[in-house]
């Protein structure tokens, strides 16, 4: 049956390396790119936070040094005035690089490009050279993105430390062009990002196999085809906002300016109007990605297919109208308040209804934990968690106390670096045999996953207490009554980035001496999508007889 | 490509413009930075020229394909494709009349304790040359429309290379009446390129649409010369049908901007 499918899996490579990397007209190399690429800027970004954490591990500042940065803590006789500028480059290249540069791109681009068009049984994506131009473009803006942290910038020192929200007016009236190239990063990644959700979708409603009709697609198949819509129709509107700052800041435009009739609150709409989408740009793919993983390690089909595709649809389409949330304390009237948090609240259902989906999978089934049902079970929990501490900030009233507080940074990483992080590590294991022919070492994978288990929660869960204790965010010092949960939060971070280093060593591993994969499906015949039909690594170019309906309908999706 | 492909879709041969077009935009770009610090603008013209070429020749290429492998699925994936891409530039306008509306509805000086006073801006007759536009954006969408009929219908050849060429030469006079209206409102009625949120989002969302407009006909221009030369049946037209559209969307955000930033922006400043 599977070579059926894959006609002329055994034809040489020709192709030499020049040609296959850089110009490449095939989905899965290029996702094999992104992937590769998001781990790298990954690190970078990775990086920059442990340099934070170790900075805050003690009150005072001891690293970040107006003398110069430091890798050891000042000694006893030595100056250390504090360089709040260099903070605030490392906070925002930190945002930029992984909402930008990582997450989307690991998701969207790498999973998505490779198994988007193999879960619908295409042999590549509708525009395969469009395809290599978003990829191209992505590390286009990731240089851009780079060079603004290394040009000058605010304070007569490099970088821009605005916060990756760009908020005017420190955006708008910060020295130098780092800010420039920022801005110009951002629109890149957005063009690349764009580019590649019009090939998605288009692929997606042209591309699908014979006989799968939309309600036959696989979750994660479908998750791809939502998330590219949110970005189609969110990332034109921050191209727009971040043009108006560019605008104000070289030509005398006045958007956010009051003195000239512009409104610094005017950026914020338009940029949240795009960043609450975004939020779901990010962990859409990963709701998809799960949803295998958990069928496929319970070994049911999973729960309630219909209603887990509709719950993607309503969270895609909420997402555009509960931007304000983000803004409660600009002095919106309280009508607006009101609205913007019962619309939040409203995402708590489509929400629920995939969390309990994913239970109801899980129950009863036969459970193994393998290292992608580990991470997956971790996202389920963690992701829940943030879900719930959501809850609580959509509460125009509460939010008061806990605006810019610790407690949003507890919120928002326990939904992104514990939910989506976990979901790209889960779909790395589970995927990592079919990609590289390969098989990770399971004992090092689960230690993986502990000491990044553990290693996270150690950093962001006391940072709920400090939230509650009032500490503000985005600062680099803090008073003595905080010092506690601050070092707990530290020694967490290392651990994570501990993790981290294993990460990369157990890839390497797998690469270079894994055990060889023999079987087309290594995991069980609940992993029921297509790419289990093919060898491993899938050959150059796959379905080039395109697959029969008894190849994929197991009649068990409804 | 050795081996047999038993299906209609689009499998192509590595290309390097994806990555001459990304280098490209990134030394556009970064000269763009350079240029607006004053230093040096010719690593923006640089990028900008690199940028053409690669539009020029990648977009050839997809026409040559045009003729050999583009089935009825690919023509169907290129049509969706394209109606997406007006989708998201939609979306971009989006971000524009945000700003107008801010303007037009909640404007500075109507807020408790603000030190800003509106300048007296002299409002621009939104039924004179504005209408004028209107109607020269519209009849030239009824040009093309002409076209689009007889090329379908299996009209005169000729009929759809002038239906084409009359929309590009009303796309270029709507170029120049929307220039000499910017010149006359800069050089003699006291406006300014910037310096008040009015007149930030007037010529940010005009100045877009111009540019659409300017991209708009060259499409037009190239889809002339292409139905000069013989391109184009009445089943097979998926460059024509994306110019068309294209065109009809640079009119529909006209007639936005007509009605909002004209004749509400108008009423808004008396």
């Amino acid at each position: 049956m599977a070579d059926a499918a894959i006609q002329g899996h055994e034809e040489h490579d020709e192709r030499g390396f020049f040609t296959r990397w850089f110009m490449s007209t095939n989905h899965k190399d290029i996702g094999i790119l992104y992937l590769f690429t998001s781990g790298i800027v990954g690190f970078i970004a990775v990086a920059f936070t442990v340099y934070m954490r170790m900075e805050l591990m003690e009150p005072g500042v001891q690293y970040m040094c107006m003398e110069g940065a430091r890798m050891f803590a000042a000694g006893a006789g030595e100056e250390c005035t504090p360089n709040g500028h260099l903070w605030n480059v490392l906070i925002t290249g930190h945002g930029i690089l992984m909402m930008f540069f990582v997450v989307i791109p690991a998701l969207f681009g790498g999973f998505g490009n490779y198994f988007m068009p193999l879960h619908i049984g295409a042999p590549d994506m509708a525009f395969p050279r469009l395809n290599n131009l978003s990829y191209w473009l992505y590390v286009a803006g990731t240089s851009l993105a780079v060079a603004s942290i290394l040009s000058p910038g605010g304070n007569g020192q490099m970088g821009s430390g605005v916060g990756w929200v760009l908020y005017p007016p420190l955006s708008t009236n910060e020295q130098g062009y780092s800010m420039d190239l920022a801005i110009f990063a951002v629109h890149v990644s957005g063009a690349s990002s764009i580019l590649g959700a019009i090939n998605m979708i288009t692929t997606f409603l042209t591309m699908r196999a014979p006989g799968m009709t939309l309600f036959k697609v696989p979750l994660f198949a479908w998750s791809i085809f939502v998330t590219a819509w949110l970005i189609l129709l969110s990332l034109p509107v921050l191209a727009g906002a971040i043009t108006m700052l560019l605008m104000d800041r070289n030509f005398g435009f006045t958007f956010f300016q009051p003195e000239g009739g512009g409104d610094p609150v005017l950026y914020q709409h338009i940029l949240w109007f795009f960043g609450h989408p975004e939020v779901y740009i990010i962990i859409l793919p990963g709701f998809g990605l799960i949803s295998h993983v958990i069928a496929t390690f319970s070994r049911k089909p999973v729960f309630g297919y219909l209603p887990m595709v509709w719950a993607m649809i309503a969270i895609g389409a909420l997402g555009f109208v509960v931007w304000a949330h983000h803004m409660y304390t600009v002095g919106m009237t309280l009508n607006q308040q009101t609205y913007f948090m019962l619309a939040t609240m409203v995402i708590a259902v489509p929400t629920g209804v995939k969390i309990f989906s994913w239970i109801a999978t899980m129950w009863g089934g036969s459970v193994e934990f393998k290292t992608p049902m580990l991470w997956a079970f971790g996202f389920l929990f963690l992701f829940t968690l943030g879900g719930v501490t959501g809850i609580v900030l959509s509460q125009a009233a509460v939010d008061r106390y806990y605006h810019d507080t610790y407690y949003v940074v507890a919120h928002f990483h326990y939904v992104m670096s514990l939910g989506a992080v976990f979901c790209i590590f889960a779909g790395v294991y589970y995927w990592i045999g079919k990609m590289s022919g390969r098989q990770y070492p399971e004992f090092w994978g689960k230690v993986h996953f502990w000491m990044m288990f553990i290693g996270s929660n150690l950093t962001f869960f006391p940072q709920h207490f400090l939230g509650r204790q009032g500490m503000p965010r985005r600062y680099i010092d803090y008073p003595e009554a905080f010092a506690y949960w601050n070092y707990v939060s530290s020694i967490g971070a290392f651990i994570s980035f501990a993790s981290f280093l294993l990460f990369i060593g157990i890839v390497w591993y797998t690469l270079t001496r894994g055990a060889k994969v023999t079987e087309d499906n290594y995991w069980n015949e609940h992993a029921d999508t297509l790419e289990w039909t093919l060898p491993s690594p899938p050959p150059e170019h796959t379905f080039e007889t395109l697959p029969k309906q008894s190849d994929w309908d197991r009649g068990t999706a409804h | 490509m050795a081996h047999a492909k038993n299906h209609d879709y689009h499998i192509l041969p590595p290309s390097i413009w994806p990555l001459i077009g990304a280098i490209a935009g990134f030394v556009m770009l970064f000269g763009a930075v350079l240029w607006m610090q004053g230093i040096t603008p010719f690593m923006f013209l640089a990028g900008f020229a690199g940028v053409l070429y690669v539009m020029f020749c990648w977009w050839a290429e997809t026409i040559r394909e045009s003729d050999t492998d583009q089935t009825p699925v690919v023509a169907i994936g290129l049509r969706y494709g394209f109606i997406l891409f007006i989708m998201s530039e939609v979306m971009f306008f989006a971000a524009w009349f945000w700003a107008f509306f801010k303007w037009a509805l909640f404007p500075m000086d109507g807020f408790a304790g603000t030190e800003y006073a509106a300048p007296h801006i002299h409002a621009v007759d939104p039924f004179h040359l504005p209408l004028i536009n209107t109607l020269i954006l519209l009849l030239s969408g009824c040009a093309v429309t002409w076209a689009h009929h007889e090329l379908v219908h299996n009209g005169e050849r000729k009929n759809i290379v002038a239906g084409l060429i009359i929309a590009v030469g009303l796309g270029v006079a709507f170029t120049a009446f929307q220039a000499y209206e910017y010149w006359e409102l800069l050089a003699h009625e006291g406006w300014e390129f910037g310096g008040d949120l009015y007149f930030s989002s007037f010529f940010m969302a005009t100045g877009f649409h111009g540019a659409h407009v300017i991209i708009g006909t060259i499409f037009l221009f190239i889809c002339y010369m292409r139905a000069r030369g013989g391109a184009f049946t009445a089943e097979k037209h998926v460059g024509f049908e994306a110019a068309a559209w294209y065109w009809h969307f640079v009119d529909v955000v006209w007639l936005f901007l007509f009605f909002a930033v004209y004749i509400w922006g108008n009423g808004a400043l008396h």
